[in-house]
């Protein structure tokens, strides 16, 4: 009959649900990065737990088939964010490469103040799936750049498009957002 | 009495409705689609509205039977049966069925509007708070698109008569060439806004920090209208979107007179301008991109929004307002107006700022002290 | 056990003690519902305000951020304030009743979790008092905007929590008087509807509110303390947050919608003198209808760019609810059919909420079809949309369950000529105000602004007009409760000639302590 289920550890079997669920919500925080990573549901961030991991220095291009008979087109774009005081410009707007071939391009940073300031990049694809396919050798993102001030700098990226890049993408941009973050 | 204030109502309410039926382009339906994509979200909305139609005749028309024959107050007595497995079956699976239908062109539609590949030419769009940028990279310039309207047309208590496009007009609208695939990157400077033209059928989130790319090819030159379509802040109503999509030889005419001007730019922070040229440009620059929060007499919104009427810092040593007008300030709505505006621009608004109102420093701030705080 | 039986039977203290003290089941309905319709008012102020403001284009009364606020908080107070206490307010006075229990099994928590309303709403009320105004980022609370708000944010956040903790107390006791506390013979396919709709919520909501919570808390340390859930710059995203707030939010949708389900359930069988038409299929619908709500939250957030898969899942799991939903309706109808009716005003609601909740259903299929909501995201036709499920849906229904069981909790009959005005004011006010609002929104308006472009002028304006119709419509129902409290024809204990659940077993009003000794279960 009804009677039989003791309230007392019903109420501890409801209260501890609502705990794992609290839990849950942060659960999710590397879930959703996990899923974002495997593309399923946003596909323009890289893995955060370990931001290099499409930055190999010693990514031997050697055995990288150059597919000869395909162009693409890799835009780079640079942002900065709300009031971070930085010009930041890619020296090239775009490159014609063909896939698997190394290729170097550099932004330019400025910090216009009278202050040191502190920035962090983030990078970001478009179309989203090119991430899978955009293989960076050297990278300033996601590391922090301290900049003196009024210093100028160069900043380098390295990095190969795989030729597996499916047929119909004959565009890719690369984009970096610049934010001011605390010392 | 009350017989007369019906009539009124009613007459009112007749007046009304013909006036609307006389209005032959009255909007009750998306407006009429200038791009495939568009074309085939208005399709699939009307196959999907006559489908419900279909279903609602069915639903009501059953239902509103009941109400009419199965009252008690015609004498109907009450059946006493509670279910029927074969027609529940009917019920979940034809539903299903339909479904499934509906899900085919549907799914044809997402695939093609996702399709972002080959494109013609690439705009960057940036949301900022509250206006928008457009990045034209590869033609190597870019200009900020902000409300056109008037402020006396849409402040409070304001009385001047308004445009015909009104809220929806822009300084510099975007500008593209007819039948060409444009492809755009959208992202934002602060908060989440979304570019939103309905004529194009694109709609997409500015996300601060990201880029999202979609695309568009107008079939019809013309004038098109949108606005931001995600909640972004106190003036999220005002930021409208404007695209001219433009014959191939005038877009080419365009973008050279956009070079020709950002190189003029260039060259004026050279030039040393008199105290009056620069508060009549920076008057303009003020109504533009200050008065919305410092309001147009400088007297501010208390407690968030600061006059500049007498302000310490305005009537103080301009550098700090040089800094505070290009950087920004750190934890309130005060935006860097520097990566925004030319060095004229700058310019010309500290230096309206200083002589307007009750404040009248008499310095005239000039170009090139701006180009130097670039540095 | 203890629990069942360890409130203070033979003295309550009188006047406001009275109420603060309470642990009645009766009592704390009774304070729910008077808490939902006050916070009703309050927000249903707010809307009056957002409407004047619509009336015509232009800044009439308000600055653009005064406005925010008034969305903002119209939303929060709605939601969280009116609608769902509303349906906890009938779950005490219900479910006991239904069930042939003498009280809620945690009587003393069911104390505690109505007392946390208050301190909620003086928090989210007095936020409008505070400098820099209330909170203006939308009750969705989406970061970065909702980060830059001033000190009304942190209000806002922990009037959630604490609005969270009193609905994950109040449903842990629901779910635990449904399990124990059942007459005998009432076995869990002989539960009235709404029992069973409550159940099936209460799950829900200890399910969701902590994922709310979750988020919220993230939101308030990514405010004060340096965490980077939803900065960019720290290794987050902002998408996140809209993940996590929709994971609980379209469960939420649920919740508010549910009981609706199951007071209408109720009422119509009893005024179509006829059983409920596929009971078992009620219940199953209602089962998949809460575990869908689960795997379909990304459909809010089709226009943030998701990879096309996701899209496409989102978009099918979607549709398919309307599958679930669309046995309940056609339930719904085979109970009026070939029943002999009659339209008092609970039946005039409850078809009312069967004909409009539909065609809030209707424009779901249209929303859920990805290309179309990519045009119609974030414009009026989704609020009109939701206006259709959440007024006409949950609000119709507990106008229909308060005037089915006002005889029942107060002895007296309400006034009938009353209830159908309220009835039909309130029905053709609705429509004026959010039919035309479709309109708008294909016409491509976007929703949360406080001036639009003169297309639009129109239907604002008749939408306005619909909405001061409504919101005075409003006042009638505070007149009808009032009388109904204070007198009026005695009500019988059957009250409805057709009605046949336990509580109508018992006298009008309902005894201070009902089912001392359980009911016998035919």
């Amino acid at each position: 009959m009804a009677m039989n289920v003791s309230v007392k550890s019903l109420v501890i079997k409801l209260a501890l649900f609502a705990f794992a669920m609290l839990g849950f919500s942060y659960a999710m925080v590397p879930i959703y990065k996990s899923a974002c990573d495997a593309g399923w549901l946003d596909a323009t961030r890289v893995d955060l737990s370990n931001p290099y991991a499409n930055v190999n220095r010693n990514v031997d291009t050697s055995n990288t088939q150059v597919d000869k008979s395909r162009w693409i087109t890799v835009e780079f774009v640079a942002s900065t964010n709300e009031k971070m005081p930085w010009n930041f410009e890619a020296q090239q707007k775009s490159v014609r490469i063909h896939p698997g071939e190394m290729t170097n391009v550099v932004y330019d940073v400025v910090n216009t103040t009278d202050r040191e300031t502190v920035g962090v990049a983030v990078p970001s694809y478009g179309p989203a799936l090119a991430v899978q396919y955009f293989k960076k050798v050297e990278c300033f993102c996601f590391t922090k750049q301290v900049m003196a001030p009024h210093e100028h700098r160069g900043m380098p990226v390295v990095f190969v498009v795989t030729p597996d890049l499916p047929k119909d993408v004959n565009t890719i941009t690369l984009s970096y957002t610049f934010f001011e973050v605390k010392s | 009495m009350m017989s007369n204030l019906i009539k009124k109502i009613g007459g009112g309410l007749a007046l009304a409705m013909y006036s609307m039926l006389a209005q032959a382009e009255y909007a009750i339906n998306f407006p009429k689609p200038v791009t495939v994509i568009a074309g085939q979200i208005y399709d699939l909305h009307m196959i999907t509205m006559w489908i419900i139609v279909g279903i609602a005749v069915v639903v009501y028309g059953a239902m509103f039977y009941s109400i009419l024959k199965h009252r008690k107050s015609v004498g109907h007595k009450a059946a006493n049966f509670h279910h029927n497995t074969m027609i529940e079956i009917v019920w979940t699976t034809i539903p299903l069925l339909i479904l499934i239908g509906m899900a085919y062109p549907a799914t044809k539609s997402v695939l093609a509007m996702r399709d972002s590949s080959n494109p013609d030419m690439t705009v960057k769009i940036t949301g900022y708070q509250w206006k928008w940028e457009y990045d034209y990279q590869q033609e190597g310039f870019k200009f900020m698109s902000v409300l056109s309207t008037p402020r006396d047309q849409f402040e409070l208590k304001g009385t001047a008569a308004k445009n015909e496009n009104y809220l929806l007009e822009v300084d510099n609208p975007m500008v593209v060439p007819v039948g060409k695939k444009v492809r755009i990157l959208l992202t934002a400077n602060d908060v989440i806004h979304a570019w939103w033209v309905p004529t194009f059928g694109i709609k997409q989130d500015a996300i601060p920090g990201f880029i999202k790319d979609s695309w568009f090819k107008a079939d019809k030159a013309g004038t098109y209208r949108g606005q931001c379509a995600e909640l972004c802040g106190k003036d999220h109503g005002y930021m409208p979107i404007v695209v001219e999509v433009k014959e191939q030889a005038d877009y080419d005419k365009w973008v050279a007179e956009q070079k020709s001007k950002s190189a003029a730019a260039t060259q004026d922070t050279n030039k040393v301008y008199e105290l009056a040229e620069l508060k009549s440009i920076g008057e303009k620059v003020y109504a533009t991109n200050c008065a919305g929060c410092h309001q147009a007499k400088g007297e501010g919104m208390a407690p968030v929004f600061p006059a500049l009427d007498g302000s310490k810092m305005v009537k103080g040593p301009k550098q700090a307002q040089i800094d505070i007008v290009m950087n920004g300030k750190a934890g309130t709505a005060m935006s860097a107006f520097g990566k925004q505006l030319s060095d004229t621009d700058v310019a010309a608004v500290i230096t309206y700022t200083r002589n307007a109102w009750g404040n009248h420093t008499g310095e005239a701030i000039q170009p090139s002290e701006i180009k130097a705080s670039r540095k | 056990m203890e629990a069942v039986h360890d409130h203070g039977h033979e003295h309550h203290p009188s006047g406001i003690m009275r109420w603060v003290t309470t642990t009645n089941h009766k009592d704390i309905g009774t304070l729910y519902l008077f808490f939902s319709l006050i916070m009703f008012f309050f927000a249903g102020s707010l809307a009056m305000g957002i409407r004047a403001e619509l009336f015509q284009p232009g800044l009439q009364f308000m600055q653009p951020n005064t406005f925010n606020q008034l969305t903002t908080m119209h939303g929060l107070i709605m939601v969280f304030g009116a609608i769902m206490p509303a349906f906890v307010g009938f779950a005490n006075w219900q479910v006991p009743l239904m069930i042939g229990a003498p009280d809620m099994a945690l009587p003393r928590l069911n104390n505690w979790s109505f007392w946390l309303l208050p301190m909620a709403a003086i928090l989210l009320v007095g936020s409008f008092f505070v400098p820099g105004g209330a909170a203006a980022g939308g009750w969705t609370m989406y970061p970065p905007l909702f980060i830059q708000g001033g000190l009304s944010g942190d209000m806002t956040i922990f009037a959630v929590h604490i609005l969270g903790i009193s609905s994950i107390l109040g449903s842990i006791n629901i779910i635990t008087t449904i399990m124990n506390m059942r007459a005998p013979g009432m076995t869990y396919m002989k539960m009235p509807l709404f029992v069973w709709t409550w159940f099936i919520t209460a799950f829900l909501l200890v399910a969701v509110m902590p994922v709310l919570a979750g988020a919220v808390t993230m939101l308030l340390t990514d405010r004060h303390f340096d965490t980077h859930f939803f900065n960019a710059a720290g290794g987050g995203d902002p998408v996140m947050f809209q993940h996590i707030f929709w994971f609980f939010g379209h469960p939420e949708v649920y919740i508010m919608i549910l009981p609706a389900f199951g007071i209408v359930s109720s009422i119509i069988p009893t005024f179509a003198r006829k059983p409920l038409f596929g009971y078992a299929s009620m219940v199953y619908a209602t089962a998949s209808i809460a575990i869908l709500s689960f795997i379909v939250w990304a459909h809010h957030m089709y226009s943030v760019g998701m990879p096309t898969a996701a899209q496409l899942y989102f978009m099918y799991a979607t549709m398919l609810i309307a599958v679930p939903t669309g046995v309940k309706v056609f339930n719904w109808i085979a109970t009026m059919w070939e029943g002999s009716m009659t339209f008092e005003t609970p039946m005039l609601f409850a078809i009312a909420f069967v004909a409009l909740f539909t065609i809030g259903g209707f424009t779901g299929i249209v929303l859920a079809v990805v290309p179309v909501d990519i045009q119609l995201q974030d414009t009026y036709y989704v609020v009109a949309h939701f206006h259709y499920v959440l007024v006409s849906g949950s609000l119709f229904a507990i106008f229909a369950g308060a005037y089915y069981w006002l005889p029942k909790w107060t002895g007296h009959m309400y006034n009938e000529t009353l209830g159908k005005w309220h009835f039909w004011l309130s029905m053709i006010g609705f429509n004026i105000l959010f039919f035309p609002q479709h309109f708008l929104g294909l016409a491509g308006m976007p929703r949360r602004i406080p001036d639009y472009a003169l297309q639009f002028a129109d239907f604002n304006m008749i939408s306005s007009i619909g909405g001061f119709m409504f919101g005075a419509t409003q006042l009638l129902f505070v007149i009808v409760v009032i009388k109904c409290v204070r007198g009026g024809t005695k009500a019988t204990a059957q009250v409805w000639e057709g009605a046949d659940t336990l509580e109508w077993t018992i006298p009008s009003p309902a005894p201070y302590h009902t089912f001392a000794t359980p009911p016998v279960i035919k």
